[in-house]
């Protein structure tokens, strides 16, 4: 279980707890989080749940799979601490975990 | 005006098995997609993935996946509508009016929505203040590459699209490809001829850049792009080409008077329909509690929707259920010689 901050665009900040093996993208998206699409439903194939993770929590997330970096090519202005948030598993270590939501996604 | 029982929106492989039940239960139906291609998702997103939950198939690819329904509905000669995107419906007495972007009629008593999540559309520049400029200097697509001749072009994007289209483009006019990171996710033959280009001088590259503004009255002068440490560079152009992939778009259907949950459209589980009598949704589009996003689902969803578009076609008949197995009548439709 970890709690995860969500920061939309507007600034509006939404945190939920979140079970250990879910991804960030489907506590956003079972919690009617606004901003994450998630159009593929997590396949890693549409670029439509790209958040920004916060800068001191990058680093401790697992490396990104061959085929995310691709993807956040497509995605909505990416940059150095974007993530695809279908690639993020819930942990006890994630505790705190806070994203931002880009302004639009793909 | 195209006359025909069943319209399906949509050629990926959930639209594609729908076909088939149509087919076997007598009825006629036409496809139209907004991709040039048939397969959908599969074809679009990952032609070369293996999938593994397709019943009684242990692996294929999205591609495999596609040829093998195309095969399986070919006695049925169904046209498909590639490249136009179903824009209005409207009943007519009894029947369904469609009208696509390109101008298409169909006339049909039932339309099955086998949509995904909705239509492949370019992704755009987020860049403000540049919609005066778009489809005129700055493009998603080529259409007519002649009009590039001597001019000069800058190109955003690091897949094989970017990279085809700057390579192919450099023969005739000053090309200058400009990517956000250092990566090209091309093909490597791609990649290096890119790459060797800018050796001699045919192509500019600019990595860990992005669009940052663009400038010109009535029309492209200059663009500045943007590095990852901020600065600013200016560069001289007449066309800005952004390839970026393809993202998809709910689009129309959000206008055509149907009961939405988010992308999705509710439907009842015997037959897909929706709240519209004679709109039918299966596939990823549709929802119901319980749904699961598979093809396996969509297959069932259409088997059981092309039995709900029966009564629309024919009211004065009775369905009846047959097996493939058993029936001549239906082994006639499939072509089979006995």
């Amino acid at each position: 279980m970890a709690k995860v901050t969500y920061i939309e665009n507007n600034g509006n900040s939404h945190t939920i707890e979140i079970a250990n093996g879910l991804s960030v993208m489907e506590g956003a998206v079972q919690n009617d989080i606004p901003g994450i699409d998630a159009d593929c439903g997590g396949g890693m194939a549409c670029a439509t749940c790209h958040v920004y993770v916060k800068e001191e929590w990058f680093n401790k997330l697992p490396k990104k799979e061959d085929g995310e970096e691709d993807m956040l090519d497509m995605s909505h202005e990416p940059n150095k601490f974007s993530r695809l948030s279908c690639q993020v598993l819930i942990s006890d270590e994630l505790d705190g975990l806070t994203v931002s939501i880009p302004s639009k996604q793909g | 005006m195209i006359k025909t029982d069943t319209l399906i929106i949509g050629a990926g492989p959930v639209g594609l098995f729908c076909v088939h039940q149509l087919g076997i239960i007598g009825l006629k139906c036409e496809v139209v997609d907004n991709l040039d291609k048939i397969g959908g998702q599969c074809i679009e997103l990952y032609p070369d993935k293996p999938i593994y939950d397709i019943p009684a198939v242990p692996e294929c690819t999205g591609e495999e996946l596609t040829n093998n329904l195309i095969e399986q509905i070919k006695a049925f000669k169904t046209n498909f509508h590639l490249n136009e995107r179903v824009e209005e419906i409207k009943k007519v007495e009894k029947k369904w009016i469609t009208k696509t972007n390109k101008g298409t009629k169909f006339e049909s008593s039932s339309i099955i929505i086998a949509a995904g999540v909705g239509s492949f559309e370019p992704r755009k520049f987020s860049t403000k203040e540049i919609d005066k400029f778009v489809e005129k200097q700055i493009l998603y697509s080529i259409k007519d590459k002649k009009i590039f001749k001597d001019k000069t072009i800058c190109i955003f994007g690091g897949g094989d699209s970017a990279l085809d289209w700057a390579i192919e483009l450099s023969n005739t006019s000053k090309v200058i490809l400009v990517h956000r990171r250092d990566d090209f996710r091309g093909m490597q033959a791609s990649i290096d001829k890119a790459n060797q280009l800018k050796e001699e001088g045919k192509i500019e590259i600019y990595t860990r850049y992005q669009l940052d503004s663009v400038h010109g009255k009535e029309k492209v002068e200059s663009i500045n792009i943007k590095h990852d440490d901020k600065t600013i560079k200016e560069i001289k152009t007449d066309y800005v080409l952004g390839f970026f992939g393809l993202i998809m778009q709910l689009g129309p259907i959000a206008e055509w008077g149907l009961n939405l949950d988010k992308k999705t459209i509710p439907v009842n589980t015997e037959s897909f329909e929706t709240n519209k009598e004679g709109i039918f949704a299966i596939g990823d589009i549709c929802s119901y509690p319980g749904k699961l996003k598979l093809i396996l689902s969509g297959f069932h969803e259409g088997a059981l929707a092309a039995r709900g578009c029966f009564k629309y076609a024919k009211p004065n008949e009775k369905y009846r259920f047959e097996f493939t197995t058993s029936s001549k009548t239906v082994k006639s439709r499939l072509g089979v010689k006995e």
